[in-house]
């Protein structure tokens, strides 16, 4: 899920505004951007590339190797089984409020396809100095600078500044994941360890989780077998009990979910667990000395 | 989006689930004529809230004389953050055995789950923590649904109630789950009369919120969450806030950033007075979510935190400085400013409050705390 500089990407949904401003940067920073999608414009030639009625069309021109997505919420599902369906292998999907059954839906036909969904609801990916698929501010030098430093967030606002305190004490970053704030997701916080944990040039991790569902603790059940050092924060230990967990949702997560939980499960698998974000970068400069 | 159990229910005979006949109550005599016609009852609090029965909000009535007296207990009583309007008054049924019925969002497997245990009429961590060996959980691919005889094979081998009738009454169930956009639909209990019918005595149904638009007609009978006047104002502009107890204003664009400044406050040793999101798509609405901050009357000072990717940051403190300078609260604000556009952000506040942000969030938290004391 680390995206390279040499590997193509369709954005699906490249001529609205969002698409139009985010493909620029992206092609700017170095994203290899190879065209677009959208149907009621094919032919057409957008910010000087092609635009296909479909992520299929497109793949029988050229070969595809990932695809973001600026799709309205109701159109996601559509959308991602056209990419699945034309064997693109990575899908970033930024959108917010996308039906969790579409979700699911779309998960399950990117399972047998062998298909990598990132998202929904995520900020994107940054492989730094390199490429990015999203709208981080990938370009901004106080926030990304290159560096051996693998970051997971479920918020691009949070992850933002994470990257910002990393760069503020000195260390660099290899790579960020944005893996989402939405409840079901394709890619999670262990899905990003791992991928971070095979990656040459991730050298360390900082983690930034959420209260809430149970993806922390199990990202610590395969920290255990970690020997890069992980610094992580969970935000969220201030805020009231969350109201969206159902009695049966509780159950099935095993009752984890809350700040005290999560915690101690990444403690225990010796990952340091910091008050504040800029304590993961100051932990993480630590255990680099 | 939550339920009371006469609109969940109302969702189950849709789909061909038997309910127990029932009436609406919203008062005393409503409910006494209710039980006139329907014989032995239980009045039942409609309230999107568990633990009802514990609350005293569930109460056998074997005459109106009894339903009247319930009624009376029950209407305008508080359960959890809920008070008491209304009333399902329904026919009691005779029990032979309470089983328990659900299909949910399991984020783990990123699909449905449909759970069916034949030990019900508890909650379901006390089914798994007494009886975890009766739980059945079967893992769905959302694209199939409920194929009828790996269903049947799963389930134990002994059952209360007909096979096939139980396996046809879960299909219905998961129908239901996926047409109503369904982050839970449970059925506990789910009974076996003492004639052999399958019969949903309670039900709860939750609604995914992001699906709420394509299901305009069966929202409406949704329960609205229970906002302050505050909070329903902030939802109508289509902000995220929260009123809290504490006194240092929090204004932050993106919910794990908001959450985080919180958290900050709090390990500061200072409170958090609200949660204010203004991220995403409402990243110009910095004015009105300023104004709905400050309409608290505990706030002490005021904590503005930007990291802006897709939010432009200069956008958001224009609305700040412009809403601060007009408002002219006679209180401090502090500022921290990162990500796009944060010179011009920066600029404004020096040029225009003639303060200087903070480089570090955890810097201008601490002066915020400080000046909360």
């Amino acid at each position: 899920m680390i995206l390279g500089g040499s590997e193509s990407v369709l954005v699906l949904g490249i001529t609205g505004k969002q698409g139009t401003f985010w493909s620029e940067r992206m092609r700017d920073y170095g994203t290899r951007i190879v065209g677009g999608v959208n149907p009621k414009r094919a032919g057409e030639r957008h910010l000087d590339l092609p635009v296909w009625a479909s992520a299929r069309d497109a793949a029988r021109s050229m070969r595809i190797d990932a695809a973001v997505m600026f799709i309205p919420p109701f159109g996601v599902k559509e959308a991602a089984l056209d990419a699945i369906e034309a064997g693109i292998g990575k899908i970033v999907c930024l959108t917010e409020h996308v039906p969790v059954h579409d979700t699911m839906y779309v998960l399950a036909a990117a399972r047998e396809r062998g298909v990598r969904l990132i998202g929904p609801n995520t900020a994107g990916i940054v492989t730094v100095g390199e490429c990015f698929a999203g709208f981080m501010p990938a370009f901004n030098p106080r926030v990304f600078q290159p560096g051996d430093v693998g970051v997971i967030s479920r918020s691009g606002s949070l992850g933002t500044l994470l990257c910002l305190n990393l760069v503020q004490v000195g260390l660099g970053i290899r790579a960020f994941i944005g893996i989402g704030g939405d409840p079901v997701i394709g890619t999670t916080t262990r899905d990003a360890l791992v991928a971070l944990d095979q990656d040459a040039g991730t050298k360390a991790v900082a983690l930034v989780g959420e209260i809430g569902g149970s993806m922390e603790e199990e990202a610590a059940e395969y920290a255990r077998s970690m020997k890069k050092p992980i610094a992580a924060f969970i935000a969220g230990a201030a805020s009231p009990p969350g109201k969206r967990m159902g009695h049966a949702g509780a159950i099935v997560m095993g009752n984890k979910g809350s700040y005290a939980g999560k915690k101690a499960a990444l403690e225990a698998a010796g990952v340091t667990v910091c008050a504040t974000p800029f304590g993961v970068a100051e932990a993480l400069r630590d255990l680099r000395r | 989006m939550n339920f009371e159990e006469h609109a969940g229910k109302a969702v189950l005979r849709a789909h061909g689930i038997e309910t127990p006949g029932g009436v609406l109550a919203a008062s005393v005599e409503e409910a006494a004529r209710a039980a006139e016609r329907l014989g032995p009852c239980v009045v039942k609090a409609q309230v999107a809230a568990g633990k009802r029965g514990k609350a005293g909000g569930i109460k056998l009535a074997a005459d109106p004389g009894a339903a009247r007296a319930a009624a009376a207990a029950i209407l305008g009583m508080a359960i959890g953050e809920h008070r008491v309007d209304r009333l399902l008054v329904e026919a009691q049924v005779p029990i032979a055995r309470e089983m328990y019925a659900a299909v949910l969002n399991d984020p783990a497997a990123k699909g449905p789950l449909l759970l069916f245990s034949a030990e019900g009429g508890m909650d379901i961590e006390e089914i798994a923590a007494t009886h975890p060996d009766a739980l059945v959980r079967m893992p769905l691919d959302i694209r199939k649904g409920v194929d009828g005889q790996t269903l049947a094979a799963a389930l134990p081998a002994s059952l209360p109630c007909d096979r096939a009738a139980l396996v046809a009454l879960l299909g219905r169930l998961y129908e239901a789950y996926v047409r109503s956009d369904a982050e839970l639909l449970e059925i506990n209990p789910l009974v076996v009369t003492k004639d052999g019918r399958l019969v949903a005595l309670d039900c709860k149904l939750v609604m995914d919120d992001s699906a709420i638009p394509r299901h305009a007609e069966l929202a409406r009978t949704g329960t609205p969450d229970t906002l302050t006047s505050l909070e329903a104002k902030a939802k109508a502009l289509g902000l995220k806030f929260i009123e809290l107890d504490g006194n240092v204003g929090v204004l932050a664009n993106g919910a794990g950033l908001t959450m985080t400044t919180m958290d900050a406050v709090r390990h500061y040793g200072g409170s958090p007075a609200n949660f204010m999101e203004i991220g995403g798509e409402s990243y110009t609405k910095a004015k009105p979510a300023l104004e709905l901050v400050l309409a608290n009357p505990r706030v002490k000072c005021l904590l503005v935190n930007f990291c802006g990717a897709f939010a432009r940051t200069d956008v958001m403190t224009e609305g700040v400085v412009g809403a601060w300078q007009e408002l002219n609260p006679r209180i401090p604000i502090f500022f921290t400013i990162h990500g796009t556009n944060e010179d011009e952000a920066i600029a404004l506040v020096k040029s225009r409050l003639g303060i200087t942000p903070f480089d570090l969030m955890d810097d201008a938290v601490k002066a915020a705390v400080e000046a909360a004391r």
